[in-house]
């Protein structure tokens, strides 16, 4: 947590922040479901406040650049990316959690974006199919899209890249079941899942590594 | 979505503080109630943000009892070796939320308590799904995905992927509320409304689920679901065993059908046919046959009932570990 977004009035004090699961579940004997954890914790009336539903400053990492921006607490990560930072390649498709169009990381956990209201992930750290990498330094997994012809209108491509980077960061080499699971939360409606299971296929895709 | 105001408490306390007031709802992971929010269906005028409030989340397992946070994600839960270790029927309940994403952000606690799938719901028509004049739209409407074991007017199905099993196993959920923390079965969380105005499930404003615990040592567990494509969807049937004792023999027999009716739908009777009993085809059989001897489907959703025979049968034989 940054001091910016500590001084917005907005500050996250998060317990657990994603990632950090398998190393605190050990360590958690204290506080789980007994309410130490929170007793422990300070009490103060800044962090029970209630914001909105008018703007409000928030600060989050996106593609590894600081944004400052104030929004309504209605506002999704998804349409904050698309219309306030101009960060367009997560797509709003169904916009109900259930397409992948708008899969983002967050602190390195695929999500859809639609389902997140951007307030949520303030003081965390989003990458886009953008940050992976650009039209001339290309992700592998980028790159390897195009090799395989892995996409026919394109609208789905962006959460799907972003899928199957994540996708590949916990599997380096998926089997076929893997790829199924890793990938089911993703929908193409062209039908190009031929070339993506290429891309995945480890060796077949030309050496792809994870995000 | 319409306007709606925000807090971000950080302890348990505040949290139910802020949850007491009228127009108050908890945010989890979001994956339901945003949906709920943008089509209408449900309206607030504050959301109260979980993810930041200490010691909700997290894992343990302690000489054979799992605490999980309620802020714990799916995914954190499918990786906890340990949990799925003790307990492999979780994998099956967990996988069966077929993305990623979904089981990145949705939380034990968004599992127990998301709001049911019935689309006369989800459409804006209300949990009960009633005409002006008080006929069910459900009943003489399309219900092929309903309750097989309709409540009264109430004929909407619980969607929880962990609740059957966490009922099969005799689970608590911790609460805490205005006047403390209690304990209660995980069944005593659901309800089957009938008025206009109830919920389906039984927490008070200012009411907020912690977590569950569950004793997962020396039982033996199965979930089956089952599904109409293997894609991401909501299973149409889902059973979820628990056998004590160890070998064919099962002390005593826990049985709960999920997608089946309002609530985690316990069949006592075809689990206690079965405690005492030697798991053969034939006391299995006899048990899935009595998991729906009282079903009483609808126009659209006979077809449920096989289901459930089956899954019951198949989830029986996975706990057993035999063929069936």
């Amino acid at each position: 947590m940054t001091d910016d977004a500590k001084r917005s009035g907005f500050s996250r004090r998060s317990f657990l922040r994603g990632g950090a699961a398998g190393a605190l579940s050990g360590g958690l004997a204290t506080g789980l479901l007994t309410g130490e954890a929170g007793a422990a914790a300070a009490t103060d009336a800044e962090a029970a406040e209630t914001v909105g539903p008018g703007p409000v400053e928030i600060e989050l990492e996106v593609n590894g650049a600081t944004h400052r921006l104030t929004v309504e607490p209605r506002v999704t990560l998804l349409d904050g990316l698309r219309d306030r930072l101009d960060v367009t390649g997560p797509k709003r498709v169904c916009d109900r959690g259930t397409c992948g169009a708008c899969t983002v990381l967050e602190d390195g956990r695929p999500i859809y974006a639609c389902s997140r209201l951007m307030i949520e992930s303030a003081g965390r750290s989003i990458t886009t199919v953008e940050g992976l990498g650009s039209p001339g330094a290309m992700h592998d997994v980028q790159q390897a899209f195009v090799d395989h012809d892995a996409q026919q209108c394109g609208y789905c491509t962006p959460g799907f890249v972003v899928a199957t980077a994540a996708l590949l960061a916990r599997h380096p080499a998926p089997s076929e079941p893997e790829i199924e699971a890793g990938l089911g939360g993703n929908f193409c409606r062209c039908g190009t899942y031929k070339g993506i299971r290429a891309v995945v296929a480890g060796g077949k895709g030309g050496g792809v590594s994870g995000g | 979505m319409r306007p709606f105001g925000y807090a971000a408490p950080a302890t348990v306390e505040q949290a139910v503080g802020l949850l007491a007031a009228e127009g108050s709802e908890a945010l989890a992971g979001g994956t339901d109630l945003l949906s709920l929010l943008k089509d209408d269906v449900e309206r607030v005028d504050r959301l109260v943000a979980l993810r930041g409030v200490a010691g909700l989340s997290g894992i343990e397992l302690d000489d054979g009892m799992l605490r999980i946070g309620a802020m714990t994600t799916l995914q954190e839960l499918r990786d906890h070796d340990g949990a799925i270790a003790a307990l492999p029927a979780l994998a099956v309940a967990i996988d069966g939320v077929a993305s990623p994403q979904l089981r990145e952000m949705g939380t034990i606690g968004g599992d127990l308590l998301q709001r049911p799938r019935c689309w006369y719901y989800r459409r804006g028509f209300g949990l009960l799904a009633l005409t002006a004049d008080g006929r069910s739209m459900v009943a003489e409407g399309d219900n092929r995905y309903h309750a097989i074991f309709p409540a009264g007017q109430a004929r909407f199905v619980n969607p929880s992927s962990l609740a059957p099993l966490l009922v099969a196993l005799g689970a608590e959920a911790v609460v805490h509320g205005p006047a403390g923390e209690r304990r209660l079965p995980v069944e005593a969380l659901y309800q089957a409304p009938q008025t206009a105005g109830e919920r389906e499930n039984t927490l008070a404003a200012g009411d907020l689920l912690v977590g569950v615990e569950a004793n997962v040592a020396g039982s033996r567990s199965a979930v089956y679901e089952v599904r109409q494509r293997r894609s991401l969807d909501w299973p149409l049937m889902a059973a979820a065993v628990t056998l004590a004792g160890s070998g064919p023999r099962a002390e005593k027999a826990r049985i709960v059908l999920g997608h089946a009716a309002p609530v985690p739908h316990v069949a006592a009777a075809a689990g206690d046919l079965l405690s005492g009993q030697e798991l053969t085809s034939e006391t299995v059989a006899a048990a899935a046959n009595a998991a729906v001897e009282d079903a009483r489907p609808m126009s659209g959703n006979r077809y449920k009932v096989q289901l459930a025979r089956t899954a019951v049968r198949r989830a029986l034989g996975q706990a057993a570990g035999m063929e069936i």
